[in-house]
């Protein structure tokens, strides 16, 4: 594991590999639980981690009920609360969500719960794209610190930390080995 | 990915990398424009003024769509073309217009270089909507993105731009965008509207039509302007439509599946047939579309300076 990556903010472990994939195992038994089955569910995932942690419940899902799972991908960046007052403008990325979310119950999928304002964003992206009978959120972290009254219906892992902390998801998809550290240094932005 | 400066006056002045982020920038507000609710709150709470100083339908609206579809205010402001509209009064007007806090202004005016006087005098950004015939920004970009998206990348591609070059803002700043990306442009047209010189921008010139549309992969056409006959630049219409209008057989010049292309409005009949403004190969409509996407992401570029 790269835990050089930096002098000055040493990493600390939060999740290996392994604990990761039990943790959306356990998700998606949840979800399964919670909504008896796949009719009308869909998974729509933030990006850009919370897209590749959709894909992988979506595969657990599809090996647990024999079927396919809607999945879409989501770009809160326009619906940012905080577009207004940036220096600099986050990279654009593109919604994708080729089924009609009307009536379906929609799980969002993100990384890291922190403040809540991304999913706040993401509430705001879904409703504009149509009315869903539902919307659940599942989040492989969560890390406290809300500043919006919003809460995970799915979590892999409560992490407590304080504000100042970075938590990373690193995942394969993106090149990385496979976990969850929790990194000392200034804040970036939620 | 951000876009380091205020105004967007012209293709000459982007460097590749800038057109290459406005471009992507495009790309997921198409995806806006294609939902059912079109609108994001992305420019929530700013406001765009629509300076136009010439007539147009067509770019005003797109860039009236634009800033609505991104939750941005829009005021459209045509001052009488009868006044002596040059320099001072032109600034005065804008500044007016800054006074009411806008943050973009996009502007048309029959003056060359109108846009670069208008963006040093004031804070707000400008974006270069047309100025005489020096360059249309927009139109270029729009047109990228449409070759991209139907080509997946404009190196290497050879494009013909027919018509009137030298009269035409929508053709210089294609030919500085095309080179640019690294296409290879060649233009054609009658002798008195192809501009000298312009082998130093690296463009290839014809004056035979069947020549020039041979092998290319894009056909961009130029509107003729009509009121341009009165001037002597060429004798009749007619003539012209028969020398230089895209008709059927001369699509078979180009590859196999040239893209045909028009900045619009089109003259059916003279610069371009019926049947292949019609045909599945122009693209002219998807034109249309792009611009109000490329807009938005222009808009959303220049947006975070305000």
């Amino acid at each position: 594991m790269n835990l050089d990556r930096s002098q000055s903010s040493p990493e600390t472990l939060i999740m290996d590999g392994p604990e990761m994939g039990r943790a959306l195992t356990r998700i998606a038994h949840e979800i399964l639980e919670r909504n008896k089955g796949t009719g009308d569910l869909a998974l729509v995932g933030i990006r850009t981690g919370g897209v590749y942690l959709g894909q992988r419940l979506r595969k657990i899902i599809g090996q647990i009920e024999q079927s396919e799972v809607p999945l879409g991908e989501l770009d809160i960046t326009l619906y940012r609360d905080d577009l207004a007052i940036r220096k600099n403008q986050p990279v654009l990325r593109k919604t994708s969500i080729p089924f009609n979310i009307s009536d379906m119950k929609v799980v969002l999928v993100d990384d890291v719960l922190f403040t809540g304002r991304t999913i706040r964003a993401a509430l705001d992206g879904l409703v504009d794209l149509g009315r869903p009978a539902e919307v659940q959120l599942a989040v492989l972290v969560d890390r406290g610190h809300r500043q919006l009254p919003i809460r995970a219906n799915y979590v892999g892992k409560n992490i407590p930390t304080s504000r100042e902390e970075i938590v990373q998801v690193f995942l394969e998809e993106l090149g990385e080995e496979d976990h969850v550290a929790k990194l000392k240094g200034k804040e970036n932005s939620p | 990915m951000n876009l380091k400066r205020k105004d967007i006056l012209s293709m000459a002045s982007l460097a590749p990398e800038e057109i290459a982020i406005i471009l992507e920038a495009a790309e997921p507000f198409k995806e806006v424009s294609g939902r059912e609710i079109k609108k994001v709150p992305a420019l929530r709470g700013k406001t765009v003024v629509n300076l136009f100083f010439e007539p147009s339908t067509r770019t005003r609206t797109s860039f009236e769509l634009a800033a609505k579809r991104l939750s941005a205010d829009v005021i459209n402001f045509s001052p009488s073309d009868s006044s002596v509209v040059k320099g001072e009064s032109l600034i005065d007007t804008a500044r007016n217009i800054e006074s009411m806090q806008a943050d973009i202004i996009v502007l048309r005016h029959k003056a060359a270089g109108a846009a670069e006087v208008l963006a040093k005098s004031i804070h707000s950004s400008v974006i270069n909507a047309g100025d005489g015939w020096h360059e249309h920004p927009t139109q270029a970009l729009l047109d990228l993105f449409t070759i991209k998206e139907k080509k997946g990348e404009l190196k290497g591609l050879h494009v013909a731009i027919v018509g009137d070059v030298a009269h035409s803002r929508v053709a210089r700043s294609n030919i500085f965008a095309l080179t640019k990306m690294g296409a290879k442009v060649r233009v054609v047209g009658p002798a008195t509207m192809i501009p000298p010189y312009l082998d130093r921008l690296g463009v290839e010139v014809y004056y035979q039509m069947d020549d020039a549309l041979s092998g290319v992969d894009v056909v961009m056409m130029l509107r003729l302007q009509l009121e341009r006959q009165s001037r002597s630049l060429f004798p009749s219409i007619r003539e012209y439509a028969r020398l230089y209008g895209l008709t059927q057989e001369r699509v078979q010049m180009a590859a196999k599946d040239a893209l045909i292309m028009h900045p619009g409005p089109i003259n059916r009949g003279v610069e371009i047939a019926h049947e292949v403004a019609d045909s599945a190969s122009a693209v002219i409509l998807n034109q249309v579309t792009n611009g109000v996407a490329v807009r938005m992401g222009l808009m959303y570029l220049l947006s975070e300076l305000h």
